[in-house]
């Protein structure tokens, strides 16, 4: 008998295992969740394809069969290795493990994050407290128009804006600014240092020309229960920045493609703690720091708490606490 | 597992743009579409410094910008738009991508859009390897062709291997032939026809085929296809 008569013995032998394979990919992709039979059942199909697919490739190499079999152990290959839906078990993950490790990781990068974003709001301020005319450069003429009269531009907005408009509007942007500072890193870090930087300035600038005009206060007052957690998210979006950057510059696997991978995977957990931290940022921004009702000790409360709260889940303290009462539970019943 | 290597075709610049376009076209209608309805059905002016106004613009900017991640998250690494071209996000391993990974590959998408219409993605897919956009560098992942009619091809080759008795070879050549039989030109299916029908019947009268009309020459093609004796070589 031919080669040919033995390949197509071969196909005709395997058609109706190829057939079964085909309904239980279709059917294991639409399903949330299989059975241990099911799960067992596709193994064993990935593995008698695979055997398949490498006779097909050797007999029958630019074949429409062995092409349809490379497709078939492709979707196969998905099904096979999917990972499971983590649920509130990789959420707990989440914020007890991957958060603080990332944060962790970052901490020396978080502090220069911060001493760079202090010494650009120094040099702002010094730089409108000596060149007053300066300050066209950091605010518009709207703001600039205000202050001169004598009020913050901040003054009123609650009346202009309501203030769930308000929150969504600055959360918005804020997480762009936060994206953008984790972002630009890809840049070998200089993106980041540049934007930091710009952001120190700006706020150094924006608190000595406020202060030429007698506003210091008031606007210490306007920002003191978001700021502090929303410039210190800033700078862990930095710090995420600068290793993104570093780890292009000084890969720590065999390529920088890899390392560049790595890295943003390692660090990412954080950027979610940052996007929800601005949540609040905004929510407080929008209807908290705007209303001349709340007394400064409020705001210097909310401030402190909020940012108490930051840490606490940077750190992973809260839940490593529970886990760690659980497991002590756990211990305590088993013995 | 297997020591079976799979083997993935890489969408190029052009499926991933067409892709693009088809999720970008549909995520722009269903905004447009939320915009309208709340405009003509529930008569609210479309302004930011209204809250109805706001409350309305909101959900279409959501369905505008967050479609990508949302959609990719829940369909495990597919769109409307990559189902219509034909592709699909895999991991570097041929895996589905986790949902960490589809994040990622996203939060990119802000510098991958740069400086303008996706400039920068476009460059990347252009100059590297795998052709991918910075934030599938970054996420670990490819755009993969999803070749969904090998598959039917495949159960269709089967299903004719079964009951002909023609080698794979003469199968799959007769079957492309009368696939693509009315896309090709007629001239040209006619002596593709009659090449064929000599090799699988040497016997045949070369004269007789060659006044055989193109409707009979696509009978006799069939009739090989499913007939159950051996034929020569092809």
């Amino acid at each position: 008998m031919s080669d040919a008569s033995h390949i197509r013995q071969w196909l005709v032998s395997r058609a109706a295992a190829w057939r079964g394979v085909v309904q239980q990919v279709a059917a294991l992709r639409v399903q949330r969740r299989a059975t241990v039979d099911e799960a067992l059942g596709a193994v064993e199909a990935y593995r008698g394809l695979a055997r398949d697919l490498a006779t097909a490739r050797r007999v029958a190499p630019n074949s429409r069969m062995t092409s349809g079999l490379e497709s078939l152990y492709g979707q196969l290959h998905g099904v096979v290795n999917r990972r499971p839906r983590g649920g509130m078990a990789a959420l707990r993950l989440l914020f007890a493990n991957e958060i603080p490790t990332a944060a962790y990781e970052l901490r020396a990068r978080i502090a220069s994050m911060g001493l760079l974003m202090a010494l650009s709001a120094l040099a702002g301020w010094w730089l409108v407290a000596t060149f007053p005319t300066l300050i066209s450069l950091f605010a518009s003429d709207d703001m600039i128009e205000h202050v001169e009269e004598g009020h913050l531009w901040t003054e009123g907005i609650i009346n202009v804006m309501p203030s769930s408009i308000l929150s969504i509007s600055i959360l918005a942007n804020n997480i762009v600014v936060s994206i953008l500072a984790f972002c630009a890193g890809i840049f070998l870090g200089l993106g980041t240092l540049y934007l930091i930087a710009m952001n120190g300035l700006m706020l150094g600038a924006a608190f000595a020309f406020v202060h030429q005009h007698g506003l210091a206060r008031a606007l210490f007052e306007f920002i003191i229960a978001h700021g502090p957690v929303e410039l210190s998210v800033i700078c862990i979006a930095g710090a995420a920045g600068v290793a993104l950057g570093e780890s292009i510059i000084r890969p720590t696997v065999e390529s920088r493609r890899d390392s560049f991978q790595a890295c943003a995977h390692r660090i990412a957990p954080v950027l979610l703690l940052c996007a929800l931290l601005l949540v609040g940022c905004g929510f407080i921004e929008g209807f908290v720091s705007p209303d001349p009702g709340f007394p400064l000790a409020s705001r210097i409360t909310i401030g402190i708490a909020y940012w108490s709260i930051m840490w606490i889940l940077m750190t992973g303290r809260l839940f490593s606490a529970r886990e760690g009462k659980k497991e002590s539970r756990h211990e305590g019943n088993s013995a | 597992m297997t020591g079976v290597d799979l083997t993935l075709g890489i969408a190029g610049p052009g499926t991933r743009s067409y892709a693009f376009v088809i999720d970008w076209h549909i995520r722009l209608l269903l905004a447009a579409a939320w915009l309208l309805i709340a405009y003509y059905v529930f008569d609210v002016a479309l302004t930011v410094k209204s809250a109805a106004g706001f409350l309305s613009i909101l959900p279409a900017s959501i369905i505008y910008f967050l479609y990508h991640p949302i959609l990719e998250v829940a369909l495990r690494g597919s769109t409307p738009g990559k189902r219509m071209a034909g592709v699909r996000i895999v991991s570097r391993d041929g895996g589905p991508p986790g949902t960490s990974a589809l994040l990622i590959r996203n939060i990119f998408r802000l510098m991958d859009s740069l400086p303008a219409a996706y400039m920068l993605g476009l460059i990347s897919c252009f100059v590297t390897a795998n052709r991918v956009r910075v934030g599938d560098m970054a996420a670990g992942t490819l755009l993969v062709l999803d070749n969904a009619a090998a598959e039917k091809s495949l159960l269709r080759i089967e299903a004719l291997a079964t009951r002909s008795q023609l080698s794979l070879d003469a199968l799959e050549l007769l079957d492309q032939v009368l696939e693509r039989w009315d896309s090709l030109e007629s001239a040209s299916r006619g002596q593709i026809a009659r090449s064929l029908l000599r090799r699988l019947d040497p016997a045949a009268d070369a004269a007789a085929l060659e006044a055989l009309a193109d409707a009979n020459l696509r009978a006799m093609l069939q009739a090989h296809l499913n007939s159950d004796t051996a034929a020569a070589h092809v």
